[in-house]
Parts: structure tokens; C-alpha cells; sequence
């Protein structure tokens, strides 16, 4: 019995490395498979034509003319784009992907195209968009408790109570979890949507995510009793910032990846696509 | 080799999940069979206004996704300012109400179509047969309609319900995190597919197990008449007993 599982366990992973040493030795990448949500507007959205567009769309097109590489986009949903990655249904994440340790154990990163700050979403007229400390300020937090005690023992008192909606297996529920679990009510939602659509029927007092998709989706006519609340919340409590995600095997297309990126960001090609879908630099 | 902790770990976590996800399932079977059993009445009744109206609402329930419908209790009623100004928002605004809710009026719709399929199997020869025996109304119902119709419509009934068992599924949408809930959040920490959801897939193999033993055991129960009888297998050989005596009592 032991002999045989053992011979199981020896095709199967024989068979693994074959499915995994396929993409590797392939090394002339004449096509890259992109995965991206299509949701996460101004990242990546779906356009009413059914069209990919959106910052990340825009700066992929220019770095795959860099690396002289067809670029194919799909769709897929967040909740198992990683997995999906790593069951090679594409070569490439790209979908405002935070680098963060947890995650640099199962897949690697290229080097971060973008940095962006995160803040509380909350209706107009709340008590919350008046009292929030901080509004509107820039607040670096490393995520080390005692550093950022300062910022965090200041919201604590107006969130007591408070129901905060977050986007769940996000950089952002992490952080709420940790600060916020013992005094305010934690809702975990599939999409960004669905907590904006929840603060403005007053199911929850406020959602956080990060600020610029909060300030495209403030654009919406069913968003427009929204408004930023509280500190802007950057630095590297949220890691070292957005990159693409590719497989940790996949180390020659990560090298050009970072290639191109350097380059974009050298030339303000980031900057100038930056500026235009969020208003303000997110280049690292 | 499997990763014991890992999976014990997981398996707490997901079981801390269990009792939201049997309170979805409970309330939700509870008020839609509730629900099922007044529609039903009216789908079955003579009366236009009340049969057309059931027609619609097993129509609509049971035609659209429940995944649809889920969304359009929780978010679709919150757009309403009418809605939220009512009386019910206090309620409604509580997404495991919302889950509930939606679960219910879904499995309302197809318990009602097979409760009426269950109530024109039974014979009509059994309803006359009845009434001759002086029975109407409640005490026909009681003893002769309801009974056969519930045999006759356990088996698709058992089918619904462990449908719904597994539907509970959907309320993490709206953010009532149960079992499946839980295992996906599990999942985007740790990125362990796989074992997460074996472990979630059991759980749920373990509640249906449950349940089809349940509903066969009821089924067995209301069907007496169907099963052979204990003494004629080992009285197979002896004479049968004098069937004038049996007669007479009759008379």
C-alpha cells in the first residue's frame, strides 16, 4: 500500500513538474496571458462596449510594446485569481495587487508600477464625514502596532459602534481586523461596489479601500452623496505597492517585466496614465 | 502527505461557521414551507384571483436565478428610499434577515409545486371514500389528504431541501459569512484551495447525510402499507388464519 501511494505520489508529482517546468523552459515569451478583474475601476473596468479599459489596461499596452510581447487579456474573479495563476490559466495578475509577504509565498512580484493611499468612504450629511480626525491628511502607518498607535487610538473613539465594510481577502480587511475588530461591526463584502452600494443606504457606516478607486467610483451618479473621510492612509502598512503578479517560476518574466516598468516609470509614461485616471501620482 | 494541522485549523474555523449556516438553512426551510403551504392553497383553488397570482409568484421564484434574487432582496430593496423610511427597514437593513429572506420566497416557489404534486396524487377514490365516512374539511385533511400527499411528495421534498441545504452557500454575498463563506476567505489568506474546500465539501456531505436519513426515516414512518409484514413472511407455510372472522367484524 505504502509502495503504491508512493508511485501515486511519484507520477503525480512527476506529471506537477512537467505542467509547472512547461511555462518556465518556454523561455521565448512570444504571448503573455493577462488576468484581470475588469471591476476595479480606475485600475481595470469594463467599458459599456464590453472593452477592457482603465490604468493598468492603458499601462500594460505600453509595457508589452516595450518587451515587443503580445499581450492577451481575460477576465477572471479576484477571490482565485491567485490560485487560477498558479494553475496556469494565465501568466500574469493584474489587478491593483498589493506585494505583501503572505503573498510573496506562493507567487512572485515584479517590481511595484504604483503606491496608493487608503481612506474611509462615508455618506455626506454622516456624523463621520464631520468628525473623522484628519481629513484629508496624508498619514504614513508601517503596520507595526506601536508606530502606528498615534493614528489609530485617534479614529478609534468615532468608529466605536460604527458598521466599516471592507472588500474581503484585501490588503485593507487585514488592517481593519487588527484595529478596529474589538469596538466597530466588520462586514466583509465580495466587491468594492457592494460595500459603496451599502454605505449609501446606511446598512454601514463607512468603507475602506483604497482611495483612488474610491474617488473614480464617487464619479457614478449612485455614488454622489459619498465622500472621503479621515486620513489618507499610505506608507508601507500596505507593503511596497501594486505589481503585477506572476508565477515564482517564471523569474526571466519577471525580469522583463521590471525592465519595462523601470522604464515607464523613467520616461513619466506611469505619471502621465496616473494623472489621467486618478488625479493625482501614484508612481512608487 | 497531508498537512494535519493545516486542516484541523481549517476545520475549526469552518465549523465556528456551522451554526450560522444551519440558522440560514432552519429559518429559511421554516418560513418558506410556511409560505409554500399558502401558496399552494391558492394555486390549487378554483378561484382565478387567487390561483393566477400563485402562478406568478411559483413562475417568477422558480424561473430566476436564486443568486438573482439574492441581490434584489438585499441591494435592489435598500435603492428604494421608500424602503428605507418603512417600518421594515430596521429589518431589512440586517443582512441575515436579507439572506433569509431571499433563501425562503426561493424555496417557497418550488416547495409549493411539489406539494400540489403531492395533493393531486392522492386518489379521489381515498377524498370520496372519506367523505362517505362522514369526514370533511380540516378532519378529511388531517387524516386522509395531508398524509398521502406528504408520501407522496417527501422524496422531491428531501431533494429541495438538501438543494437548499447546499444554497446557504450563496449568503456570504451578503455578507453572512457562513461555511462556503468562510472556506473562500480561508482560501484568499492561505491560497490553499484544495484542502479548504475538502474540508468544507465534508461538512456539508455530513449535514445531507443527516438529512436524507431524516427524511427516509419519515418516509418510512407514512409508508406502513408499503412494507411487507413481519408475520406473513414467517407465517408463509401455516394455514391463513379463517377469513370470516375478519369479514364479520366488518359487517
Amino acid at each position: 500500500m505504502k509502495a503504491l501511494t508512493g508511485i501515486a505520489v511519484g507520477v503525480l508529482t512527476a506529471a506537477a513538474l512537467t505542467v509547472a517546468a512547461l511555462p518556465a523552459s518556454a523561455k521565448d515569451w512570444k504571448t503573455v496571458v493577462i488576468g484581470t478583474e475588469g471591476g476595479y475601476a480606475p485600475w481595470n473596468l469594463t467599458a459599456a462596449d464590453g472593452s477592457l479599459d482603465g490604468f493598468e489596461v492603458e499601462l500594460v499596452k505600453d509595457l508589452c510594446a516595450r518587451m515587443k510581447v503580445e499581450c492577451k487579456l481575460i477576465t477572471h474573479d479576484w477571490d482565485s485569481m491567485i490560485p487560477s495563476l498558479n494553475a496556469g490559466k494565465f501568466d500574469v495578475i493584474m489587478d491593483a495587487l498589493s506585494i505583501s509577504d503572505e503573498r510573496k509565498q506562493v507567487i512572485g512580484f515584479t517590481d511595484p508600477y504604483a503606491a496608493t493611499p487608503a481612506s474611509f468612504a462615508v455618506l455626506k450629511d454622516s456624523e463621520l464625514a464631520k468628525q473623522l480626525p484628519m481629513n484629508g491628511e496624508e498619514v504614513k502607518l508601517t503596520g507595526d502596532a506601536t508606530h502606528d498607535k498615534d493614528v489609530v487610538e485617534k479614529l478609534r473613539p468615532l468608529l466605536k459602534g460604527k458598521a466599516i465594510g471592507i472588500q474581503a481577502a484585501t490588503i485593507y480587511s487585514k488592517f481593519i481586523y487588527d484595529n478596529f475588530k474589538d469596538i466597530a461591526d466588520i462586514r466583509e463584502y465580495k466587491t468594492a461596489a457592494e460595500h459603496d452600494l451599502d454605505v449609501v443606504t446606511g446598512r454601514i457606516d463607512a468603507a475602506f479601500d483604497d482611495a483612488t478607486y474610491f474617488l473614480s467610483a464617487f464619479e457614478s451618479p449612485e455614488n454622489k452623496d459619498l465622500t472621503l473621510a479621515g486620513p489618507k492612509i499610505g506608507g508601507p502598512v500596505w507593503g511596497e505597492g501594486e505589481a503585477f503578479g506572476v508565477r515564482q517560476s517564471d523569474t526571466d518574466l519577471k525580469a522583463m517585466f521590471d525592465v519595462a516598468i523601470a522604464a515607464a516609470l523613467a520616461d513619466g509614461t506611469v505619471k502621465k496614465l496616473s494623472l489621467k485616471w486618478f488625479k493625482v501620482d501614484v508612481s512608487p | 502527505m497531508p498537512d494535519f494541522p493545516f486542516i484541523f485549523d481549517t476545520m475549526g474555523k469552518l465549523l465556528a461557521a456551522l451554526p450560522t449556516t444551519l440558522e440560514l438553512f432552519i429559518l429559511s426551510i421554516s418560513v418558506g414551507g410556511v409560505l409554500a403551504c399558502f401558496i399552494t392553497w391558492a394555486r390549487i383553488s378554483p378561484y382565478k384571483l387567487l390561483s393566477l397570482p400563485a402562478r406568478g409568484y411559483i413562475f417568477v421564484f422558480r424561473g430566476s436565478p436564486l443568486l438573482i434574487q439574492m441581490f434584489l432582496v438585499y441591494y435592489g430593496l435598500g435603492q428604494f428610499a421608500v424602503v428605507r423610511h418603512s417600518i421594515f427597514w430596521p429589518v431589512l437593513r440586517e443582512p441575515f434577515v436579507c439572506a433569509v429572506l431571499g433563501l425562503a420566497l426561493c424555496t417557497a416557489g418550488y416547495t409549493a409545486e411539489i406539494l400540489r404534486g403531492g395533493l393531486i396524487a392522492v386518489p379521489a377514490q381515498q377524498i370520496e371514500a372519506a367523505r362517505a365516512c362522514g369526514m370533511s374539511g380540516l378532519l378529511l385533511l388531517r387524516r386522509v389528504i395531508a398524509p398521502i400527499a406528504i408520501r407522496q411528495a417527501l422524496p422531491a421534498y428531501s431533494t429541495e431541501i438538501i438543494l437548499m441545504m447546499k444554497s446557504t452557500a450563496l449568503a456570504s454575498l451578503v455578507t453572512v459569512w457562513e461555511v462556503t463563506g468562510v472556506a473562500q476567505r480561508i482560501i484568499s489568506q492561505t491560497y490553499r484551495a484544495m484542502d479548504v474546500f475538502l474540508c468544507a465539501a465534508a461538512i456539508y456531505l455530513v449535514l445531507n447525510f443527516v438529512l436524507v436519513k431524516l427524511t427516509g426515516g419519515l418516509e418510512y414512518y407514512l409508508t406502513p402499507h408499503l412494507r411487507a409484514r413481519p408475520t406473513s413472511l414467517s407465517a408463509g407455510l401455516r394455514p391463513l388464519p379463517p377469513p370470516a372472522a375478519g369479514d364479520a367484524s366488518h359487517g
